[in-house]
């Protein structure tokens, strides 16, 4: 039980990314799945997330005349980096989404439908 | 541009290129072809530089953004990754010249977009090779994934399908890894990978690096189709255009066995890998061995060239990881020469099937026969690409073979060694067969008068140089491996 | 002993390849194209029988193509063994070209030019073989043999030659991947090195006898070529091809590649001794002396000439691996000197199936009653091939067989000696009756007059090599000195 709540960001990012892993897999909507793999996408970032929290800490804006007088006391600053990357992942991210949803729409105007069993059934008459 | 940062430029010019090409490529094929051509011969001839000097000076770092590693992101160039560097740039133009034709005939007026999306791609894949970021091996891996997702699309019938399919699992791939980044940044506050190789000893191995580990394992198996991982590279790359399988299949799994290959060595040790973890050593060689006897089984049940190509790739996959994993230098030789031969290999087959493509409008086996009297040219180089996958000295593939298969004994993994050996029996027959129908059928609509339908030489004079490189390669290994694969492994192999 | 660095060797083997390229030009003029074989053929002889001279003085040639792997370049060395069969190859190509000029020109065959250029390819690939100076090279000619005869077993592109083509390939390829690859990087894993040595390179190498027995057996049918049973099944199938090819390829130059590898290994590589004291000698004994019974029954069964002749040739092609499993001094000479008395033996009697195939459109003894008396030049020489292939003096074949047998006593293997007796008697027994019909029966009812002798260019090489057969008898001593030198005597 301990465990489970001094981590329990570690816990929430495995629930999310399960969510997500059971829509890729067991739905049978393409767009569904789309979205299970976005859950299972933000599953991770939110990990990297708050891998970077520290308690009492704050956002880290520094003032950089401050910065080059006193230095920068780090346990009091979020770490900034993993926000930065995953600024990127979450870019990259939309970038697949944003292909993921024309290849659909392609799809779409091809079958006229987005579950699988149907366009299944229809490539098989 | 100096020597310093020409592997820069390597990249870069095929990247700005492609959004020229996306802007004035409307106007006329021939501005495509200009520019596209024009890029990667430039990368080519300085690729070829980069690893010259690189050969000789050894590793070379560029900070990009001008923030000094570990900090910033370092673009490197070692010698494993100017041979990749030079593989790429290559075979890029190689295949481009067939792909130009190929494009032109399937997807007319479409040039522009293909183009662009093909020259990002390629740089996406030089950016893999060049980086010394976990991170941005990852933002590079999903430029070239999202890249090749389009060009996929753009194949007819259940193309979109075949790609959706691999949005899915490519991005699952690219998520594992991703994880396996966080955890390693957890452990060690960096992710800059020479970094990383020096601090990971200090902090003792523990199972959050393994996890960290097994995770971009994972992630890049999905990636390069490691079976059973392999779901969606058979009909991605069969439905695709022919152009984008014809960049697509000799580069992208081996350029993701390159990554393999940099994480294990150049971030994870040696030590960490064979010692601590034996038996995952161990069990991934059989893995491996499953995989080449999986894919080469699968092949003989297509009744299409390129989809049985495909399957082919899926089992050579199988070969590589093996011989990486066999833990020692004869295995990791044959694995990196592997992966040159292969390249070249799978080019020389696919540019014979775009010929065929081109002239007969599909590769399914009904409409090859009769095929070596219409098109002599291409089948006997497609043959000597099929004597290099079976095997047969003097063509590459049976050196790189002879690497992998030796190091199987050393190792002894037999199951490595009969995997191989029975694959490239099965090989063998798979080839033969093509070779028996498009040999002794006749083309029944041709009434026996089959006139010669050659395809037009730019496809035939990639075709030619990719299969006299396999028989040059072949017979210039000893050097080849001797000056350059055994300069571009890991330190203490 | 001396070893020249020489590019002979290697002109020697490209000659006939390089052959093939004008070959090939010269699609539209058949003259000029069969000039071009017989030119290519001419220079080969001469190449060779120049570098004898050398050789018979205990030195050697050497020229490296490329260095591939470490400790085992592609290389050419002409030693005395190699010397022996590329002798052998070279003289009865030239005959064969002839030969073949007759043959596909009376039967008017299709896609000549690619039968010729095949054939070019071939003989470049025996003589590879030949002179390869190490494993690695020797394998990779034998492939390229492999490959390039090919075409030439699917000649007629009909549904037969397809499945002779394939069953030649499956038995072939599958072999000499299957068993020789794996069995020649177990052999390089613990040597380092591939290089034919007299003694063998194994020598030193401290490998246990199991093991030395498990590389013996994959080697031994690793080289299907060689026809021993159970992987004979492909020298019967590909008697579809021509009879040119089956004479030449499947009557000396092919089969006697496998047999020539397999006599290698025991000779060079694995080593006589290291064999003599595992006491593995047995396994290639039992082994051949089983093909040799077998075929020879089988052969008794055979009313298709060519086929007939094809299981003689699987007895024989074991008379070579089982003298070298006699593993004494005389029987290996023995069983390397059946190589060259074979050849010419077994080429005489293909040529002659094929003169009568050309001559009478004939395929089946049985329906050969008769006619020894029109082609009595073409039954003669098949006598006198038979006769050597028997082992009768004054034939070449009783040097070898002599050999042999005396190999057999030394050996105290007095089984093997009976084996040889049996299988001599069981030739006669499936050749007499060929030449007894010819030339004893009367010809069937309704037989078209006017069968005469086949053409020139078929007639005359039959006769020279059957000479030869009959001159081996007399002058062995080229081939007797090449065999000794060979095993280091």
């Amino acid at each position: 039980m301990e465990l489970i709540v001094a981590k329990y960001n570690y816990w929430i990012y495995v629930v999310l990314m399960m969510i997500g892993f059971y829509a890729m897999i067991g739905k049978r909507n393409l767009v569904k799945k789309l979205i299970g793999m976005n859950i299972f996408q933000t599953a991770i970032i939110l990990l990297f997330i708050s891998a970077g929290v520290k308690h009492g800490s704050k956002i880290p804006i520094v003032d950089k005349y401050e910065v080059l007088e006193k230095g920068v006391d780090v346990a009091t600053i979020v770490n900034p980096l993993p926000h930065v990357l995953m600024l990127t992942a979450i870019v990259v991210g939309i970038a697949v989404t944003g292909v993921a949803l024309a290849i659909l729409l392609r799809i779409y105007r091809e079958y006229g439908t987005l579950e699988e069993d149907e366009i299944l059934e229809k490539l098989g008459k | 541009m100096s020597a310093s940062n020409l592997h820069m430029y390597v990249m870069a010019v095929p990247l700005l290129t492609a959004m020229f090409v996306n802007l004035f490529g409307r106007r006329s094929d021939t501005v495509i072809a200009t520019m596209t051509i024009g890029s990667l011969a430039f990368s080519s001839i300085a690729s070829i530089a980069v690893l010259a000097n690189v050969l000789e000076v050894g590793r070379i770092s560029y900070v990009a953004g001008n923030w000094r590693a570990p900090f910033g992101i370092e673009l490197v160039v070692d010698p494993l990754s100017a041979v990749m560097l030079a593989l790429i740039s290559v075979i890029a133009l190689l295949a481009s010249f067939s792909t130009l034709k190929s494009v032109g005939q399937e997807l007319p007026g479409r040039g522009h977009q293909f183009f662009a999306l093909y020259l990002i791609l390629i740089s996406g894949l030089m950016g893999l090779v060049l980086t010394g970021d976990a991170f941005n091996l990852y933002v590079m891996l999903e430029i070239t994934s999202i890249t090749s997702y389009g060009l996929i699309a753009m194949g007819k019938g259940r193309a979109p399908l075949a790609s959706f399919n691999y949005v899915i699992m490519g991005s699952v791939g690219a998520c594992f890894y991703l994880l396996g980044v966080a955890y390693l940044y957890l452990m060690t506050g960096t992710l800059n990978m020479a970094d990383l190789a020096q601090i990971l000893p200090t902090i003792g191995g523990g199972a959050a690096v393994a996890t960290a580990l097994g995770f971009m394992l994972v992630g890049l198996w999905v990636k390069m189709a490691f079976f059973p991982l392999h779901g969606w590279l058979p009909n991605a790359y069969s439905l695709a255009p022919t152009g984008v399988a014809l960049v697509a299949a000799p580069l992208m799994t081996k350029v993701t066995i390159y990554l393999m290959v940099r994480i294990m060595f150049w971030v994870f040790s040696a030590d960490f890998l064979f010692i601590e973890h034996a038996l995952a050593q161990s069990g991934i060689v059989w893995a491996a061995s499953i995989a080449i006897i999986s894919g080469s089984v699968m092949a003989l049940g297509q009744r299409d060239l390129k989809k049985m190509l495909t399957y082919i790739i899926v089992a050579e996959v199988g070969y590589m990881v093996g011989g990486v994993w066999l833990a020692n230098s004869t295995g990791l030789t044959g694995a990196v020469l592997h992966i040159v031969n292969d390249s070249l290999m799978t080019l020389c087959l696919f540019l014979a099937v775009a010929a065929i493509v081109y002239k007969l409008g599909g590769s399914e086996f009904d409409r090859l026969q009769g095929i070596y009297r219409k098109m002599p040219i291409t089948m006997a180089a497609f043959t000597v690409g099929a004597f290099s996958m079976i095997g047969v000295p003097p063509t590459a593939g049976f050196f790189s073979k002879w690497y992998l298969i030796l190091g199987g004994v050393e190792a002894g993994h037999w199951e490595y060694v009969i995997a191989l050996v029975l694959s490239s029996l099965i090989n063998a027959v798979l080839f033969f067969r093509i070779i028996e129908i498009g040999y002794f059928f006749k083309d029944e609509n041709d009434h026996g008068h089959e006139k010669l339908e050659e395809a037009p030489l730019a496809m035939q004079a990639p075709l030619l140089i990719s299969a006299a490189a396999l028989i040059v390669i072949g017979l210039s290994s000893g050097p080849l491996v001797e000056s350059i694969i055994k300069l571009a492994l890991p330190a203490g192999f | 002993m001396s070893i020249q660095t020489s590019i002979w060797p290697l002109l020697a083997v490209l000659v006939s390849l390089l052959g093939a390229i004008p070959i090939m030009l010269s699609d539209r003029t058949p003259n000029l194209r069969e000039s071009w074989t017989l030119l290519a053929a001419l220079i080969k002889v001469a190449i060779v029988i120049s570098l004898l001279p050398h050789v018979l003085n205990g030195g050697g040639w050497e020229f490296v193509i490329a260095e591939v792997v470490p400790g085992v370049p592609l290389v050419l060395r002409v030693d005395a063994m190699g010397m022996f069969f590329a002798l052998v190859a070279s003289i009865l190509w030239f005959f064969t070209s002839l030969y073949s000029i007759g043959y596909m020109r009376t039967l008017n065959e299709h896609a000549q030019t690619r039968y010729f250029a095949s054939f070019a390819v071939a003989i470049s690939a025996t003589l590879g073989v030949a002179f390869a100076g190490n494993l690695l090279t020797m394998y990779l000619f034998y492939e390229l043999l492999s490959l390039s005869t090919y075409p030439l077993v699917t000649h007629e592109q009909n549904a037969e030659s397809r499945k002779s083509g394939r069953k030649y390939l499956t038995y072939i390829l599958g072999t000499s991947i299957g068993l020789a690859l794996p069995a020649m990087l177990i052999v390089y894993s613990l040597t380092g090195n591939l290089d034919f040595q007299v003694g063998g390179v194994m020598a030193e190498s401290g490998a246990s006898p199991e093991l030395l027995a498990l590389l013996l057996v994959l080697f031994l049918f690793g080289f299907a070529k060689s026809g021993v049973m159970p992987f004979h099944g492909w020298l019967p199938a590909a008697m579809v091809a021509p009879t040119p090819v089956s004479s030449f390829l499947h009557g000396v130059a092919v089969v006697k590649a496998g047999a020539f590898s397999i006599l290698r290994i025991i000779f060079h590589i694995l080593g006589p001794e290291q064999l003599q004291q595992a006491n593995l000698g047995w396994i290639v004994c039992t082994v051949a002396a089983t093909t040799i019974l077998v075929a020879s029954l089988v052969a008794l069964t055979q009313d298709n000439l060519k086929r007939r002749l094809a299981y003689s040739t699987i007895g024989q092609l074991s008379y070579m691996v089982l003298g070298a499993g006699m593993l004494t001094a005389v029987g290996m000479t023995g069983g390397l000197l059946h190589i060259a008395m074979h050849a010419f033996g077994k080429i005489t009697l293909f040529f002659c199936a094929g003169a009568i195939y050309v001559a009478a459109g004939k395929k089946y003894i049985s329906q050969m009653d008769g006619l020894g008396r029109r082609m009595p030049i073409t039954y003669l020489a098949f006598f006198l091939g038979s006769l050597s292939i028997i082992g009768m003096p004054p034939l070449g074949g009783f040097i070898s067989k002599w050999n042999l047998a005396i190999g057999a006593v030394e050996s105290g293997q007095l089984i093997l000696l009976l084996v040889i007796l049996i299988s001599s008697l069981l030739n006669a027994f499936y050749f007499f009756p060929i030449v007894y019909r010819g030339f004893f029966l009367p010809a069937a009812e309704g037989e078209p007059e006017g069968i005469k002798e086949a053409p020139l260019f078929c007639l005359v090489p039959l006769s020279i090599t059957a000479l030869c057969s009959l001159a081996l008898f007399f002058w062995p001593s080229v081939f007797y000195r090449l065999a000794q030198l060979a095993l280091g005597l």
